[in-house]
């Protein structure tokens, strides 16, 4: 365990030094520059110990960031507009709304590709060429667009990490209907099972370990999906609002803290999905 | 034997019929669709056209079917211009505004998307390398980057505009970050991709370190490094227009779309949307044929000849 675990922390360590170290470097024109309008020199050490306090930093320090990470979620009331818990929330029921819609359909559309020859000659190729609309930069008019027909709130949002997520599900899945080989098939056929035995049998238990490997990748694209389709809406609420108005105002450290608060969301919801899966496949005998 | 599974196709015929009473339009739209797609059923079933560029024919039938029915959908139901305009009318509009699409083009996707990538990829490529050659590095290194590369990178995009401005550099830094740590992890795990035996016979040679990564480790790892670069295409695509978003100069795709859609001129956000599609789907297609003229030895590879 250790031998794990200590590579990583070392790491994590490195990582930290280096932002403390960027945050001095990057900080310290503003000092000396205030220092210069007010005709004062300033040493080393005041320059160290004002960036790590600036209100506005070029780069906040990492406890900066982590107070204001406790401040905005652990001291201010949950309902409260400028709790990150508050607008993580909106992200989240976004997210896990796009997430279960892009899922449904990257499964129906999977099984119709395993099962039907048409589908799998004439809509894959368009599956992949879909992925090649960068639709992440067409939000705003979805956004927009859908508000202008009176479709607002969560579903936009929720339409775009749809579209993000079921891509990887599809992909995955007609892999994991595909894996079963031609002896299982076959031995199927022995006992004369039906299609309908064959496909709930043996081709989706044998999809489920394509389909979490997918799953981890659909889930971290609806969160991006759901922050990017955020953006346009005028920075109402959610972690991508909050974002956008810490980059108008300047609030570098309204910026950071909703960019962590999106890192542990992903974190958390990637987690989630393989604890899941690491149950599920026990459970199936395909894990020890 | 093709045709006799596709048993739901006779469930759409019935509920065209039904929609025949409805409404005319629905009809007309249905009705064309199953022709498409009885088409696209035989196509399916003919054996000549399985291989060579007859294997085309099903997408490309796919396809202009999508196109034909989006047009009717919008001409029959008369939808407002500034909702969905028509393909015929996106199609007019990238013929009158060429140069704008043009300057745009080479703003975000050259400037911006392009030398990002280049960077991005190479930076991450030579941090695999270190990463491989220090077993404490790839064990403490590897995980950070799988999960960094899991989370919202783009959201690091008003940060660096903040820090490089607001023209093609801070895009070509969002483009940096966002395509590096799927190139790094692909890379890391690719090197470790040649089995034992081989690289046991590598040593029997008194192989250098050097020599085995040349000879056998990097060919070996080249499959999952193009696996990382075909994946960092669209990234950088996504990362330079959507970078765009938060500060651009009055030029390039992200500016032109998040304009154009203030103005309401939907026809020129399709317009640069095709542009961006063709765009990413060549360089895509691009990295994809450099792929295969060099991993021509790949299984995946080889299967796709015969």
């Amino acid at each position: 365990m250790t031998g794990k675990v200590m590579p990583v922390l070392a790491v994590v360590a490195a990582i930290l030094v280096i932002w403390y170290a960027s945050a001095v470097w990057m900080n310290a024109a503003w000092t000396q520059a205030q220092a210069a309008r007010a005709g004062t020199t300033v040493t080393v050490s005041e320059i160290v110990a004002d960036a790590m306090v600036q209100a506005r930093p070029r780069l906040p320090a990492p406890h900066q960031v982590a107070v204001e990470l406790w401040q905005t979620t652990v001291e201010k009331r949950v309902t409260s507009k400028r709790s990150l818990v508050y607008h993580g929330w909106i992200t989240l029921s976004a997210t896990l709304l796009g997430f279960a819609i892009g899922t449904g359909m990257g499964v129906l559309l999977a099984v119709g590709i395993v099962h039907s020859r048409t589908m799998d000659i004439s809509v894959m190729p368009w599956a992949i060429a879909s992925q090649t609309i960068p639709i992440l930069a067409i939000a705003p008019m979805i956004i927009v667009v859908l508000n202008s027909v009176g479709v607002s709130g969560l579903l936009p949002k929720a339409l775009i990490s749809a579209y993000l997520s079921f891509f990887p599900v599809v992909v995955g899945m007609v892999k994991g209907l595909r894996s079963p080989d031609a002896s299982q098939v076959d031995l199927l056929k022995t006992y004369s099972a039906s299609g309908g035995q064959v496909f709930w049998r043996l081709r989706l238990p044998a999809s489920l370990p394509y389909l979490f490997t997918s799953l981890k990748v659909a889930v971290a694209a609806s969160l991006v999906g759901a922050i990017v389709g955020e953006l346009p809406t005028g920075a109402v609420a959610g972690l991508g609002a909050r974002l956008l108005a810490g980059s108008y105002y300047g609030q570098t450290v309204q910026i950071w803290s909703a960019l962590i608060g999106a890192a542990i969301l992903a974190g958390l919801l990637v987690g989630l999905i393989g604890l899941l899966q690491r149950v599920t496949l026990r459970r199936m005998g395909l894990l020890r | 034997m093709a045709a006799s599974r596709d048993v739901p196709f006779f469930g759409f015929v019935a509920v065209a019929l039904a929609t025949l009473g409805l409404d005319w339009r629905l009809s007309l739209i249905v009705v064309v669709w199953l022709a498409a797609w009885g088409l696209n059923i035989w196509l399916a079933s003919v054996r000549g056209l399985q291989s060579g560029p007859g294997r085309l024919a099903a997408p490309a039938v796919f396809g202009i079917t999508l196109l034909v029915l989006w047009e009717l959908t919008v001409r029959l139901y008369d939808v407002p211009g500034v909702i969905l305009p028509p393909p015929s009318a996106i199609a007019a509009r990238i013929a009158v505004s060429g140069s704008i699409l043009w300057a745009d083009f080479v703003q975000t996707f050259v400037k911006g998307a392009l030398s990002g990538y280049v960077m991005g990829c190479g930076a991450a490529f030579l941090t695999a390398l270190a990463v491989d050659r220090f077993d404490f590095l790839r064990r403490g290194l590897l995980p950070v980057g799988s999960f960094i590369a899991a989370l919202p990178i783009i959201g690091t995009a008003p940060i660096l505009v903040m820090w490089f401005g607001f023209d093609w550099h801070s895009k070509a830094a969002v483009v940096v970050v966002m395509v590096f740590f799927p190139v790094l992890v692909n890379t890391v795990q690719g090197l470790a991709a040649a089995d034992a035996m081989s690289r046991d016979l590598m040593r029997t040679y008194a192989a250098r370190p050097g020599q085995s990564l040349r000879k056998l480790r990097l060919p070996a790892a080249l499959p999952f490094v193009f696996n990382g670069l075909k994946i960092s295409t669209t990234l950088a695509l996504i990362g330079a227009i959507v970078a765009e978003f938060f500060g651009s100069p009055t030029v390039g795709m992200g500016f032109r779309i998040s304009t154009s859609v203030g103005k309401l001129a939907l026809d020129m956000v399709w317009a640069e949307i095709t542009i961006a599609a063709l765009a990413g789907s060549l360089f895509y297609g691009s990295v994809a044929l450099v792929e295969k003229r060099l991993t021509f030895w790949h299984p995946s590879q080889r299967g796709a000849r015969n």
